[in-house]
């Protein structure tokens, strides 16, 4: 019996979400009293036997070069074989990208019960039960799986990495990848930006900031903080950002540590989106905005004078 | 080609999200009901923008809901499609619901089989991986742009940072979101000719729960938020860095 955590990476780079539930599935076992193992498809340069430090004890990679490339039927194919061979009772990946087109295909290959989007531990007390996020984080769900095998898909930003002392060894899993059927014809990646989905710090604007024009002063601020951006949707929709940057209900609905909100008035559809972030900032005229009551802390204030502040003042504190 | 798009019912995004029951059932009572805005705006309406192009292309929409997610079916239909069906079973476990969408994708030998990327209520963002397993057919999923030529579908997906374009062979299963396609409103014609369309009713095949949920949790209140004034933003700075360790 073990934890089987997948390591989802991109460009030979392990993904941040992916440490993440490394953390989260060595806690599951060490829940559960039994180990904690990890599974890698494909090669990257990370140093694997540094994973340890991450509370697992051993890596099992298929070493097959055409699984860098992706394709969900044959991820799922290779995890329900691998997950069989070790007798893996948990599986855990990260609810992104990946996890999202290959969970619920393990799920059905292995009769497997399965938790998207999970927030906490699975509470084992009785059963075996998942808190997850629902009605767009308006709300919690404590959701039951009742088969013997089960998967839990880990919302980014929810746990975090807990390093530990220790190393892991690498076994190599001899399992023939199906042959894809999912053909890549070319990757697109926007460089030198932040990807919002695993960003610690976001700074988002809304249409108080007037037109596409008045964007400096965001990236600006979002530059001192390493910072992913985003936006509002009507700024998405009229074409100021582009909509890969179009958070809320209805776009990417994330949880970074600190989100900046930047003359957005707060709308219910756009808190759905951002009101896990664990700490959040509006800056806003209008004192009456909705926003402010979602916030953490606020400035009623014109965000033309404010913002330039906030980047100069924060410049300052990173000497 | 023969399409079928999932549609799903979910309550507007304004409601007000509340439980009864000792917090075992979502409050329904007031709650207006909408098609998932991922199923209408992108699936449904990408859909369409495909009969438009090619008269030949049927499309069939299902949904898996008792009798009253009817009003929202018929909403869809006005929309467009052809014809729905509506698997007369409720439940919450993804796999039962798509067990049940495999099965009709099964009789009616789909070409492509359309889902939004989520539901808002349930946030799932899985019954699309859950079909394709099923009935054994490549998936991408996260969409946002679809162009079909022949027989070979052209998809950008999103992945972390970027995007990349996929290239499959028909037929296939896509989860499909912003960027898909553009919302459109049903005019009149299109609600008096849904009226007349067949929305035929079937029965679930048994299929096994593999979850359940057991009970809802509302997240606790914000503390309240703490003013700086807008000469001061050295202040909010220093409240960043040593009281929420934000920066
Ligand atoms: C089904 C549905 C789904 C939706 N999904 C989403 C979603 O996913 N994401 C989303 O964001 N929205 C969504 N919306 C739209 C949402 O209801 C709001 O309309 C939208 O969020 C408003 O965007 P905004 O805050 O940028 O603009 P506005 O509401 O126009 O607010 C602009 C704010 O800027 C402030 N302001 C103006 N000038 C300044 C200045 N100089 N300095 C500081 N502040 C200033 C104003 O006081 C105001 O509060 C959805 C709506 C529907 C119906």
């Amino acid at each position: 019996m073990s934890v089987l955590i997948l390591i989802d990476h991109s460009e030979g780079q392990i993904k941040k979400s992916s440490f993440e539930a490394l953390s989260y599935g060595a806690a599951v076992a060490q829940q559960l009293n039994v180990s904690a193992q990890a599974l890698l498809l494909g090669t990257v340069t990370n140093n694997l036997s540094d994973l340890g430090k991450y509370g697992v004890s051993k890596i099992f990679q298929v070493a097959d070069e055409t699984l860098n490339a992706f394709d969900a039927q044959v991820y799922a194919q290779v995890i329900a074989e691998s997950a069989q061979l070790l007798n893996a009772t948990v599986i855990v990946v990260a609810q992104n990208q990946t996890g999202k087109a290959v969970a619920g295909r393990v799920s059905v290959l292995l009769k497997a019960g399965l938790v998207t989007g999970a927030i906490a531990l699975p509470d084992t007390s009785n059963g075996f039960v998942v808190k997850k996020s629902v009605f767009s984080n308006k709300a919690f769900a404590n959701v039951a799986i009742h088969s013997a095998i089960k998967i839990i898909a880990l919302n980014p930003n929810s746990y975090s990495v807990v390093p530990t002392e220790g190393t892991a060894t690498v076994e190599l899993l001899s399992i023939k990848p199906k042959e894809a059927k999912v053909k890549i014809v070319s990757v697109n990646k926007i460089s030198g930006e932040v990807p919002l989905t695993e960003a610690e710090i976001v700074v988002s604007g809304g249409r108080g900031l007037k037109g596409p024009e008045n964007w400096g002063i965001v990236e600006d601020l979002a530059k001192v903080l390493h910072a992913a951006t985003a936006c509002s949707r009507p700024v998405a929709d009229t074409h100021w950002r582009p909509h890969h940057e179009h958070v809320g209900q209805t776009g990417f609905q994330i949880a970074p540590n600190l989100y900046i909100a930047i003359g957005i008035s707060g709308a219910i559809q756009h808190l759905a989106g951002v009101n896990r972030s664990k700490t959040i900032v509006v800056i806003n005229k209008d004192p009456e905005a909705p926003f402010f009551k979602a916030a953490d802390y606020g400035i009623v204030g014109d965000a033309f004078e404010v913002v330039p502040q906030l980047t100069a003042e924060i410049k300052k504190l990173k000497g | 080609m023969k399409i079928l798009v999932c549609i799903s019912k979910t309550p507007d995004t304004t409601s007000r999200i509340a439980f009864k029951d000792n917090n075992t059932k979502f409050d329904e009572s007031g709650i207006q009901w909408i098609i998932n805005p991922y199923d209408e705006w992108y699936s449904l309406v990408r859909a369409i923008e495909l009969k438009e192009k090619d008269s030949s292309v049927i499309i069939h929409l299902i949904t898996v809901g008792t009798v009253d997610t009817e009003p929202i079916i018929r909403k869809a239909l006005a929309l467009g499609g052809d014809e729905a069906i509506r698997v007369n079973a409720d439940s919450s476990d993804s796999y039962y619901i798509a067990t049940q969408i495999a099965e009709i994708a099964r009789q009616g030998n789909y070409d492509l089989i359309f889902t939004g990327k989520e539901t808002i209520d349930y946030n799932g963002a899985v019954i699309g991986a859950l079909v394709a397993e099923l009935v054994d057919l490549p998936y991408v999923s996260l969409a946002t742009k679809f162009e079909v030529e022949g027989t070979t579908a052209t998809i950008t997906r999103e992945i972390e940072g970027g995007e990349e374009v996929n290239q499959v062979q028909l037929p296939m299963v896509v989860s499909v979101q912003k960027g898909v396609a553009e919302q459109r409103i049903p005019n009149m014609r299109g609600i008096m000719a849904a009226r007349s369309k067949p929305l035929k009713v079937v029965e679930p095949v048994s299929a096994e729960t593999l979850t359940s949920c057991i009970n809802f949790e509302l997240p606790p209140a914000k503390a309240g938020v703490k003013l700086v004034a807008a000469d001061n933003v050295a202040e909010l700075v220093r409240l960043l860095h040593e009281e929420a360790k934000a920066i």
